[in-house]
Protein backbone atom coordinates (compact mmCIF):
# COMPACT_ATOMS: atom_id res chain seq x y z
CA UNK A 1 0.00 0.00 0.00
CA UNK A 2 2.59 2.20 1.06
CA UNK A 3 5.00 1.43 -1.85
CA UNK A 4 1.70 2.17 -4.21
CA UNK A 5 1.33 5.63 -2.49
CA UNK A 6 4.57 6.49 -2.91
CA UNK A 7 4.54 5.66 -6.61
CA UNK A 8 1.44 7.58 -7.18
CA UNK A 9 3.04 10.39 -5.10
CA UNK A 10 5.81 10.25 -7.34
CA UNK A 11 3.63 10.61 -10.39
CA UNK A 12 2.15 13.58 -9.10
CA UNK A 13 4.98 15.39 -8.23
CA UNK A 14 6.62 14.84 -12.21
CA UNK A 15 3.37 15.62 -13.50
CA UNK A 16 3.74 18.61 -11.75
CA UNK A 17 7.23 19.23 -12.47
CA UNK A 18 6.73 18.87 -15.87
CA UNK A 19 3.14 21.26 -16.10
CA UNK A 20 5.73 23.96 -14.27
CA UNK A 21 8.72 23.51 -16.80
CA UNK A 22 6.25 24.03 -19.69
CA UNK A 23 4.50 27.33 -17.88
CA UNK A 24 8.48 28.70 -17.10
CA UNK A 25 9.21 27.83 -20.53
CA UNK A 26 6.20 29.73 -22.15
CA UNK A 27 6.28 32.50 -19.61
CA UNK A 28 10.03 32.79 -20.41
CA UNK A 29 9.08 32.73 -24.43
CA UNK A 30 6.69 35.71 -23.98
CA UNK A 31 8.42 37.92 -21.78
CA UNK A 32 11.00 38.16 -24.45
CA UNK A 33 8.94 39.81 -26.97
CA UNK A 34 8.90 42.45 -25.21
CA UNK A 35 12.55 42.87 -24.38
CA UNK A 36 15.24 44.20 -26.88
CA UNK A 37 16.21 43.63 -29.40
CA UNK A 38 12.63 42.91 -30.92
CA UNK A 39 12.78 40.58 -33.79
CA UNK A 40 9.53 41.71 -36.01
CA UNK A 41 11.44 40.18 -38.94
CA UNK A 42 11.55 36.51 -37.61
CA UNK A 43 8.12 36.69 -36.46
CA UNK A 44 6.63 37.68 -39.65
CA UNK A 45 8.88 34.75 -41.44
CA UNK A 46 7.08 32.83 -38.78
CA UNK A 47 3.58 33.92 -39.23
CA UNK A 48 4.40 33.41 -43.19
CA UNK A 49 5.24 29.76 -42.51
CA UNK A 50 2.55 28.81 -39.76
CA UNK A 51 -0.43 31.09 -40.77
CA UNK A 52 0.00 31.69 -45.03
CA UNK A 53 1.41 28.19 -45.48
CA UNK A 54 -0.80 26.94 -43.55
CA UNK A 55 -3.60 28.44 -45.58
CA UNK A 56 -4.04 25.65 -48.53
CA UNK A 57 -4.74 23.00 -46.08
CA UNK A 58 -7.13 24.75 -44.20
CA UNK A 59 -9.24 26.04 -47.26
CA UNK A 60 -9.46 22.46 -48.39
CA UNK A 61 -10.31 20.72 -44.96
CA UNK A 62 -12.99 23.95 -44.37
CA UNK A 63 -14.83 23.73 -47.73
CA UNK A 64 -15.51 19.82 -46.96
CA UNK A 65 -15.99 19.89 -42.82
CA UNK A 66 -18.70 22.80 -44.36
CA UNK A 67 -19.76 20.92 -47.58
CA UNK A 68 -20.54 17.30 -44.86
CA UNK A 69 -22.25 19.53 -42.46
CA UNK A 70 -24.80 20.82 -44.96
CA UNK A 71 -25.55 17.45 -46.41
CA UNK A 72 -25.69 15.77 -42.62
CA UNK A 73 -27.51 18.86 -41.58
CA UNK A 74 -30.03 19.26 -44.56
CA UNK A 75 -31.02 15.31 -44.23
CA UNK A 76 -31.05 15.54 -40.29
CA UNK A 77 -33.66 18.84 -40.27
CA UNK A 78 -36.08 17.48 -43.19
CA UNK A 79 -37.15 15.03 -41.02
CA UNK A 80 -38.48 17.88 -38.56
CA UNK A 81 -39.12 20.11 -41.58
CA UNK A 82 -36.71 22.55 -40.53
CA UNK A 83 -34.61 22.33 -43.69
CA UNK A 84 -34.18 26.58 -42.82
CA UNK A 85 -32.29 26.34 -40.51
CA UNK A 86 -29.54 24.56 -41.85
CA UNK A 87 -27.39 28.09 -42.31
CA UNK A 88 -27.63 28.32 -38.32
CA UNK A 89 -26.73 24.72 -37.86
CA UNK A 90 -23.53 24.75 -40.36
CA UNK A 91 -22.37 27.92 -38.96
CA UNK A 92 -22.84 27.57 -35.09
CA UNK A 93 -21.14 24.30 -35.48
CA UNK A 94 -18.13 26.04 -37.22
CA UNK A 95 -18.18 28.93 -35.17
CA UNK A 96 -18.06 27.48 -31.95
CA UNK A 97 -16.46 23.90 -32.27
CA UNK A 98 -15.35 22.48 -35.11
CA UNK A 99 -13.70 25.53 -36.67
CA UNK A 100 -11.23 26.07 -34.00
CA UNK A 101 -10.60 22.70 -33.00
CA UNK A 102 -10.27 21.44 -36.90
CA UNK A 103 -7.39 24.36 -37.58
CA UNK A 104 -5.82 23.73 -34.32
CA UNK A 105 -5.50 19.90 -35.03
CA UNK A 106 -4.23 20.28 -39.44
CA UNK A 107 -1.91 23.07 -38.01
CA UNK A 108 -0.58 20.99 -35.39
CA UNK A 109 0.05 17.94 -37.99
CA UNK A 110 1.72 20.58 -40.44
CA UNK A 111 3.29 23.57 -38.50
CA UNK A 112 3.37 21.84 -35.20
CA UNK A 113 5.34 18.80 -36.35
CA UNK A 114 7.75 20.74 -38.91
CA UNK A 115 8.68 23.07 -35.88
CA UNK A 116 9.05 19.91 -33.42
CA UNK A 117 11.50 19.04 -35.80
CA UNK A 118 13.36 22.23 -36.65
CA UNK A 119 14.42 22.91 -33.28
CA UNK A 120 15.17 19.53 -32.82
CA UNK A 121 17.41 19.65 -35.27
CA UNK A 122 18.60 22.76 -34.60
CA UNK A 123 19.29 20.94 -30.59
CA UNK A 124 21.12 18.09 -31.68
CA UNK A 125 23.00 19.75 -34.31
CA UNK A 126 24.40 22.39 -31.37
CA UNK A 127 22.90 25.24 -33.67
CA UNK A 128 21.05 26.33 -30.03
CA UNK A 129 24.26 25.93 -28.19
CA UNK A 130 26.17 28.16 -30.75
CA UNK A 131 23.72 30.70 -30.63
CA UNK A 132 23.90 30.93 -26.97
CA UNK A 133 27.89 30.90 -27.24
CA UNK A 134 27.33 34.27 -29.45
CA UNK A 135 25.41 35.91 -26.63
CA UNK A 136 22.08 35.62 -28.83
CA UNK A 137 19.82 34.08 -26.34
CA UNK A 138 18.24 31.14 -28.44
CA UNK A 139 14.69 31.64 -26.47
CA UNK A 140 14.26 35.23 -27.91
CA UNK A 141 15.55 34.14 -31.61
CA UNK A 142 14.26 31.10 -32.23
CA UNK A 143 11.28 30.01 -29.61
CA UNK A 144 9.84 33.89 -29.05
CA UNK A 145 8.75 34.25 -33.21
CA UNK A 146 7.27 30.81 -33.31
CA UNK A 147 5.04 31.48 -29.99
CA UNK A 148 3.63 35.07 -31.59
CA UNK A 149 2.97 33.51 -35.02
CA UNK A 150 0.95 31.57 -33.49
CA UNK A 151 -1.23 33.55 -31.59
CA UNK A 152 -1.50 35.59 -34.55
CA UNK A 153 -2.37 32.98 -37.41
CA UNK A 154 -4.53 30.39 -35.74
CA UNK A 155 -7.17 32.59 -34.80
CA UNK A 156 -7.07 34.51 -38.65
CA UNK A 157 -6.53 30.86 -39.86
CA UNK A 158 -10.22 29.80 -37.89
CA UNK A 159 -11.85 32.49 -39.19
CA UNK A 160 -10.85 31.52 -42.68
CA UNK A 161 -12.10 28.48 -41.91
CA UNK A 162 -15.23 29.54 -40.77
CA UNK A 163 -15.87 32.02 -43.24
CA UNK A 164 -14.88 29.12 -46.07
CA UNK A 165 -17.20 26.23 -44.39
CA UNK A 166 -20.25 28.34 -44.14
CA UNK A 167 -19.85 28.56 -47.77
CA UNK A 168 -19.24 24.84 -48.24
CA UNK A 169 -22.59 24.14 -46.20
CA UNK A 170 -24.15 26.97 -48.71
CA UNK A 171 -22.67 25.35 -51.58
CA UNK A 172 -24.22 21.81 -50.32
CA UNK A 173 -27.35 23.21 -48.86
CA UNK A 174 -28.63 25.90 -50.70
CA UNK A 175 -26.95 25.45 -54.89
CA UNK A 176 -27.24 21.59 -54.57
CA UNK A 177 -30.52 20.93 -52.18
CA UNK A 178 -32.57 23.57 -52.66
CA UNK A 179 -32.40 24.97 -49.42
CA UNK A 180 -33.99 28.88 -49.90
CA UNK A 181 -30.31 31.04 -49.83
CA UNK A 182 -32.54 33.95 -47.73
CA UNK A 183 -33.31 31.22 -45.28
CA UNK A 184 -29.91 30.23 -45.24
CA UNK A 185 -28.25 33.41 -44.42
CA UNK A 186 -31.02 35.08 -42.34
CA UNK A 187 -31.43 31.67 -40.14
CA UNK A 188 -27.48 32.34 -39.38
CA UNK A 189 -27.96 35.62 -38.78
CA UNK A 190 -30.51 35.37 -35.98
CA UNK A 191 -28.80 32.48 -34.11
CA UNK A 192 -25.43 33.36 -34.15
CA UNK A 193 -24.50 35.79 -30.71
CA UNK A 194 -21.38 37.43 -30.06
CA UNK A 195 -20.77 34.95 -27.40
CA UNK A 196 -20.76 32.56 -29.76
CA UNK A 197 -17.89 34.30 -32.19
CA UNK A 198 -16.16 35.40 -29.02
CA UNK A 199 -15.62 31.86 -27.46
CA UNK A 200 -14.84 30.98 -31.02
CA UNK A 201 -12.08 33.51 -31.12
CA UNK A 202 -10.77 32.43 -27.14
CA UNK A 203 -10.40 28.77 -27.84
CA UNK A 204 -8.18 29.77 -31.41
CA UNK A 205 -6.36 31.96 -29.31
CA UNK A 206 -5.39 29.25 -26.65
CA UNK A 207 -5.41 26.31 -28.76
CA UNK A 208 -3.08 28.74 -31.42
CA UNK A 209 -0.55 29.12 -28.07
CA UNK A 210 -0.88 25.59 -27.13
CA UNK A 211 0.10 23.48 -30.03
CA UNK A 212 3.00 26.03 -30.71
CA UNK A 213 4.04 25.64 -27.30
CA UNK A 214 4.09 21.69 -27.27
CA UNK A 215 5.88 22.08 -30.69
CA UNK A 216 8.70 23.83 -29.29
CA UNK A 217 9.22 22.28 -25.92
CA UNK A 218 9.62 19.38 -27.21
CA UNK A 219 11.87 20.13 -30.06
CA UNK A 220 13.73 22.40 -27.58
CA UNK A 221 14.28 19.19 -24.81
CA UNK A 222 14.58 16.39 -27.68
CA UNK A 223 16.20 13.25 -27.10
CA UNK A 224 19.57 12.07 -28.60
CA UNK A 225 20.12 11.47 -32.42
CA UNK A 226 17.61 11.50 -35.58
CA UNK A 227 15.41 8.67 -33.22
CA UNK A 228 15.19 11.40 -30.29
CA UNK A 229 14.10 13.74 -32.85
CA UNK A 230 11.27 11.50 -34.45
CA UNK A 231 9.66 10.34 -30.81
CA UNK A 232 9.45 14.33 -30.15
CA UNK A 233 7.55 15.15 -33.72
CA UNK A 234 4.98 12.56 -32.99
CA UNK A 235 4.59 13.46 -29.46
CA UNK A 236 4.29 16.93 -30.04
CA UNK A 237 0.84 15.45 -32.86
CA UNK A 238 -0.62 13.43 -30.22
CA UNK A 239 0.08 15.68 -26.89
CA UNK A 240 -1.37 19.07 -29.38
CA UNK A 241 -4.58 16.93 -30.51
CA UNK A 242 -5.07 15.90 -26.77
CA UNK A 243 -4.69 18.95 -25.27
CA UNK A 244 -6.85 20.68 -27.74
CA UNK A 245 -9.26 18.36 -27.53
CA UNK A 246 -9.62 18.47 -23.43
CA UNK A 247 -9.33 22.43 -23.44
CA UNK A 248 -11.70 22.04 -25.92
CA UNK A 249 -14.30 20.79 -23.05
CA UNK A 250 -13.28 23.14 -20.51
CA UNK A 251 -13.20 26.63 -22.65
CA UNK A 252 -17.05 25.20 -24.11
CA UNK A 253 -17.78 24.77 -20.38
CA UNK A 254 -17.14 28.42 -19.75
CA UNK A 255 -19.24 29.52 -22.47
CA UNK A 256 -22.27 27.72 -22.23
CA UNK B 1 43.78 32.56 -17.76
CA UNK B 2 40.99 30.20 -17.34
CA UNK B 3 40.99 28.44 -13.71
CA UNK B 4 38.94 25.29 -13.09
CA UNK B 5 38.66 24.30 -9.29
CA UNK B 6 37.23 20.63 -8.27
CA UNK B 7 34.55 21.20 -10.70
CA UNK B 8 31.39 17.98 -10.58
CA UNK B 9 29.29 17.72 -12.79
CA UNK B 10 26.69 14.37 -12.75
CA UNK B 11 23.77 13.26 -15.58
CA UNK B 12 21.29 10.68 -14.29
CA UNK B 13 23.35 9.80 -11.38
CA UNK B 14 26.53 8.97 -13.30
CA UNK B 15 29.34 11.49 -12.13
CA UNK B 16 31.31 12.74 -15.52
CA UNK B 17 33.10 15.21 -14.06
CA UNK B 18 34.47 14.26 -10.57
CA UNK B 19 36.43 17.35 -9.52
CA UNK B 20 38.78 18.52 -12.49
CA UNK B 21 40.85 21.13 -11.25
CA UNK B 22 43.08 23.01 -14.33
CA UNK B 23 44.74 26.00 -15.48
CA UNK B 24 44.51 27.40 -18.99
CA UNK B 25 47.15 29.89 -19.55
CA UNK B 26 46.13 32.94 -21.20
CA UNK B 27 47.30 33.24 -24.93
CA UNK B 28 48.67 29.74 -25.41
CA UNK B 29 46.64 26.58 -27.05
CA UNK B 30 45.62 24.22 -24.03
CA UNK B 31 44.39 20.57 -25.77
CA UNK B 32 42.65 18.60 -23.35
CA UNK B 33 42.98 14.68 -24.74
CA UNK B 34 40.77 11.59 -23.52
CA UNK B 35 38.92 8.65 -24.33
CA UNK B 36 35.16 8.78 -26.42
CA UNK B 37 32.81 9.63 -23.44
CA UNK B 38 35.47 10.70 -20.99
CA UNK B 39 33.68 13.80 -20.50
CA UNK B 40 36.07 16.31 -22.59
CA UNK B 41 32.63 18.08 -24.82
CA UNK B 42 31.17 18.70 -21.43
CA UNK B 43 34.09 19.89 -19.48
CA UNK B 44 34.38 22.43 -22.75
CA UNK B 45 31.12 23.34 -22.37
CA UNK B 46 31.16 24.15 -18.85
CA UNK B 47 33.61 26.40 -20.03
CA UNK B 48 31.69 27.80 -22.08
CA UNK B 49 29.34 28.49 -19.53
CA UNK B 50 26.62 26.48 -21.41
CA UNK B 51 26.72 23.99 -18.90
CA UNK B 52 26.55 24.97 -14.95
CA UNK B 53 28.33 22.71 -12.59
CA UNK B 54 27.02 20.53 -9.48
CA UNK B 55 29.30 22.11 -7.63
CA UNK B 56 33.32 23.99 -8.14
CA UNK B 57 34.30 27.50 -9.74
CA UNK B 58 35.44 28.04 -12.97
CA UNK B 59 37.19 31.36 -13.53
CA UNK B 60 38.33 33.06 -16.40
CA UNK B 61 39.97 36.09 -15.61
CA UNK B 62 39.27 36.95 -11.99
CA UNK B 63 35.32 36.16 -13.36
CA UNK B 64 33.44 33.20 -11.66
CA UNK B 65 31.24 32.06 -14.27
CA UNK B 66 29.27 29.46 -12.40
CA UNK B 67 28.13 32.16 -10.20
CA UNK B 68 26.87 35.02 -12.85
CA UNK B 69 23.48 36.08 -13.48
CA UNK B 70 22.07 35.00 -16.73
CA UNK B 71 22.92 38.74 -18.29
CA UNK B 72 26.76 39.03 -17.09
CA UNK B 73 26.70 35.61 -18.40
CA UNK B 74 25.43 36.53 -21.84
CA UNK B 75 27.96 39.77 -21.84
CA UNK B 76 30.76 37.67 -20.70
CA UNK B 77 29.68 35.40 -23.51
CA UNK B 78 31.06 37.95 -26.55
CA UNK B 79 34.58 36.99 -25.34
CA UNK B 80 34.24 33.43 -26.25
CA UNK B 81 34.30 31.87 -30.34
CA UNK B 82 33.58 28.38 -30.05
CA UNK B 83 34.28 25.91 -32.97
CA UNK B 84 31.44 23.14 -32.36
CA UNK B 85 32.36 19.08 -33.49
CA UNK B 86 29.65 18.76 -36.31
CA UNK B 87 30.23 22.80 -36.92
CA UNK B 88 27.00 23.84 -36.07
CA UNK B 89 26.15 25.54 -39.21
CA UNK B 90 22.64 27.66 -39.35
CA UNK B 91 21.78 24.87 -42.16
CA UNK B 92 19.15 28.11 -43.18
CA UNK B 93 21.84 30.40 -44.20
CA UNK B 94 24.50 30.71 -46.69
CA UNK B 95 27.91 30.85 -45.92
CA UNK B 96 28.18 34.56 -46.18
CA UNK B 97 25.04 34.73 -43.74
CA UNK B 98 26.58 32.12 -41.37
CA UNK B 99 30.13 34.20 -41.23
CA UNK B 100 28.15 37.42 -40.81
CA UNK B 101 25.56 36.25 -37.75
CA UNK B 102 28.12 37.52 -35.21
CA UNK B 103 28.30 40.36 -36.75
CA UNK B 104 24.66 41.19 -37.49
CA UNK B 105 23.56 40.29 -34.49
CA UNK B 106 25.87 41.98 -32.22
CA UNK B 107 26.98 45.25 -33.81
CA UNK B 108 26.11 48.23 -35.55
CA UNK B 109 28.87 47.69 -39.00
CA UNK B 110 27.87 48.92 -42.04
CA UNK B 111 26.18 45.92 -44.59
CA UNK B 112 29.80 47.29 -46.58
CA UNK B 113 31.99 46.68 -43.82
CA UNK B 114 30.66 43.39 -42.66
CA UNK B 115 31.12 42.29 -46.01
CA UNK B 116 34.77 43.12 -45.43
CA UNK B 117 35.41 41.76 -42.70
CA UNK B 118 33.70 38.04 -43.77
CA UNK B 119 35.56 37.83 -46.68
CA UNK B 120 38.97 38.62 -44.65
CA UNK B 121 38.06 36.04 -42.47
CA UNK B 122 37.08 33.73 -45.36
CA UNK B 123 40.43 33.98 -46.78
CA UNK B 124 42.14 33.48 -43.57
CA UNK B 125 40.57 29.95 -43.80
CA UNK B 126 41.48 29.65 -47.24
CA UNK B 127 37.81 29.28 -48.37
CA UNK B 128 37.28 30.87 -52.24
CA UNK B 129 34.57 33.41 -53.08
CA UNK B 130 32.20 31.42 -54.73
CA UNK B 131 31.53 29.43 -51.33
CA UNK B 132 30.14 32.66 -49.80
CA UNK B 133 26.41 32.25 -51.19
CA UNK B 134 26.86 27.83 -50.42
CA UNK B 135 24.63 26.25 -48.09
CA UNK B 136 25.81 24.51 -45.29
CA UNK B 137 24.79 21.16 -46.85
CA UNK B 138 26.55 21.70 -49.68
CA UNK B 139 29.80 21.80 -48.09
CA UNK B 140 32.26 18.75 -47.30
CA UNK B 141 33.18 18.39 -43.95
CA UNK B 142 36.38 20.13 -44.17
CA UNK B 143 34.75 23.37 -45.17
CA UNK B 144 32.27 23.14 -42.53
CA UNK B 145 34.49 23.29 -40.33
CA UNK B 146 36.94 25.91 -42.13
CA UNK B 147 33.70 28.33 -42.31
CA UNK B 148 32.40 27.39 -38.66
CA UNK B 149 36.13 28.71 -37.69
CA UNK B 150 35.54 31.60 -40.29
CA UNK B 151 32.51 32.33 -37.76
CA UNK B 152 34.31 31.78 -34.16
CA UNK B 153 37.03 33.96 -35.22
CA UNK B 154 35.13 36.72 -36.86
CA UNK B 155 34.60 38.86 -33.45
CA UNK B 156 38.51 38.21 -32.97
CA UNK B 157 37.60 36.52 -29.10
CA UNK B 158 39.96 36.21 -26.27
CA UNK B 159 38.95 32.93 -25.96
CA UNK B 160 38.13 30.31 -28.43
CA UNK B 161 37.04 26.30 -27.79
CA UNK B 162 37.63 23.73 -29.67
CA UNK B 163 35.44 20.52 -29.79
CA UNK B 164 36.80 17.97 -31.91
CA UNK B 165 38.14 20.04 -34.58
CA UNK B 166 39.40 17.14 -36.94
CA UNK B 167 36.77 14.47 -35.86
CA UNK B 168 35.43 12.47 -39.17
CA UNK B 169 38.14 14.23 -41.34
CA UNK B 170 40.83 12.82 -43.85
CA UNK B 171 44.21 13.33 -43.14
CA UNK B 172 45.33 15.89 -45.37
CA UNK B 173 42.11 17.92 -44.05
CA UNK B 174 43.20 17.40 -40.60
CA UNK B 175 46.69 18.89 -40.97
CA UNK B 176 44.96 21.35 -42.89
CA UNK B 177 42.46 22.47 -39.87
CA UNK B 178 45.42 21.96 -37.63
CA UNK B 179 47.61 24.38 -39.43
CA UNK B 180 44.63 26.65 -39.62
CA UNK B 181 44.00 26.80 -35.48
CA UNK B 182 47.75 27.45 -35.69
CA UNK B 183 47.90 30.40 -38.19
CA UNK B 184 44.79 31.84 -36.71
CA UNK B 185 46.50 31.76 -33.05
CA UNK B 186 49.55 33.52 -33.57
CA UNK B 187 47.42 36.40 -36.12
CA UNK B 188 45.11 36.85 -32.95
CA UNK B 189 46.92 35.78 -30.04
CA UNK B 190 43.46 34.07 -28.34
CA UNK B 191 43.73 32.28 -25.24
CA UNK B 192 42.82 28.44 -26.96
CA UNK B 193 41.25 25.05 -25.81
CA UNK B 194 41.37 22.33 -28.12
CA UNK B 195 39.29 19.22 -26.97
CA UNK B 196 40.64 16.36 -29.24
CA UNK B 197 41.81 12.44 -29.00
CA UNK B 198 43.86 12.79 -32.36
CA UNK B 199 47.12 11.66 -31.08
CA UNK B 200 49.79 12.73 -32.29
CA UNK B 201 48.76 15.03 -34.64
CA UNK B 202 47.06 17.58 -32.15
CA UNK B 203 50.38 18.01 -30.34
CA UNK B 204 51.86 20.07 -32.78
CA UNK B 205 49.05 22.94 -32.37
CA UNK B 206 49.69 22.66 -27.81
CA UNK B 207 51.29 24.31 -26.23
CA UNK B 208 50.17 22.37 -22.97
CA UNK B 209 48.28 19.14 -22.96
CA UNK B 210 45.65 17.98 -20.05
CA UNK B 211 44.71 14.29 -19.98
CA UNK B 212 40.83 13.44 -18.81
CA UNK B 213 40.77 10.59 -17.21
CA UNK B 214 37.62 8.94 -15.41
CA UNK B 215 36.25 12.67 -14.79
CA UNK B 216 39.69 14.12 -13.23
CA UNK B 217 42.87 15.43 -14.96
CA UNK B 218 45.23 12.85 -14.22
CA UNK B 219 48.32 14.52 -16.33
CA UNK B 220 49.19 18.35 -17.23
CA UNK B 221 52.56 19.41 -19.01
CA UNK B 222 53.89 20.25 -22.52
CA UNK B 223 53.66 17.59 -25.27
CA UNK B 224 57.20 16.51 -24.48
CA UNK B 225 55.97 16.39 -20.82
CA UNK B 226 52.93 14.11 -21.29
CA UNK B 227 54.95 11.77 -23.66
CA UNK B 228 57.10 11.03 -21.12
CA UNK B 229 54.46 10.78 -18.10
CA UNK B 230 55.05 7.97 -16.22
CA UNK B 231 51.22 7.19 -15.69
CA UNK B 232 50.27 3.75 -17.73
CA UNK B 233 46.95 5.31 -18.44
CA UNK B 234 48.67 7.96 -20.81
CA UNK B 235 50.92 6.07 -21.49
CA UNK B 236 48.31 3.48 -23.06
CA UNK B 237 46.26 6.54 -24.79
CA UNK B 238 49.24 7.65 -26.76
CA UNK B 239 50.35 4.69 -28.04
CA UNK B 240 46.92 3.58 -28.67
CA UNK B 241 47.20 0.43 -26.48
CA UNK B 242 43.97 -1.58 -26.66
CA UNK B 243 42.14 -1.31 -23.34
CA UNK B 244 41.23 -4.84 -22.16
CA UNK B 245 38.69 -3.50 -19.70
CA UNK B 246 36.21 -1.70 -21.98
CA UNK B 247 37.27 -4.28 -24.73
Amino acid sequence: MIAFLRLLGQGVLEFLQGVGHVTLFLLEGLYLAFVPPFRFRRILREVFFIGFKSSVIILLTASFTGMVLGLQGYYTLKQYGSESALGSAVALSLIRELGPVLTALMVSGRAGSAITAEVGIMRITEQLDALDTMAVNPMQYVIMPKLLAGLISVPLLTAMFDVVGILGGYAVGVMILGVSSGAYFSGMVQSVVPLDINGGIVKSIVFGLLIILVACYKGYYTGRGAEGVSKATTETVVTSAVLVLAWDYILTSFFM
Amino acid sequence: MIKLIKVTRSFNGQRVLDGVDLEVPKGKITVIMGKSGAGKSVLLKHIAGLIKPDSGQIIIDGFDITQATGRELQEFKKRFGILFQGGALFDSLTVFENVAFPLREKTRLSEEEIRKRVRERLDQVALPPEVEEKFPDELSGGMKKRVALARALIQEPAILLFDEPVTGLDPPMTNTVFHLISKTHEEIGYTGVVVSHDIPEVFQIADQVAMLHRGRIIAVGTPEEIQRFPDPVVQDFIHGEIDYMEA
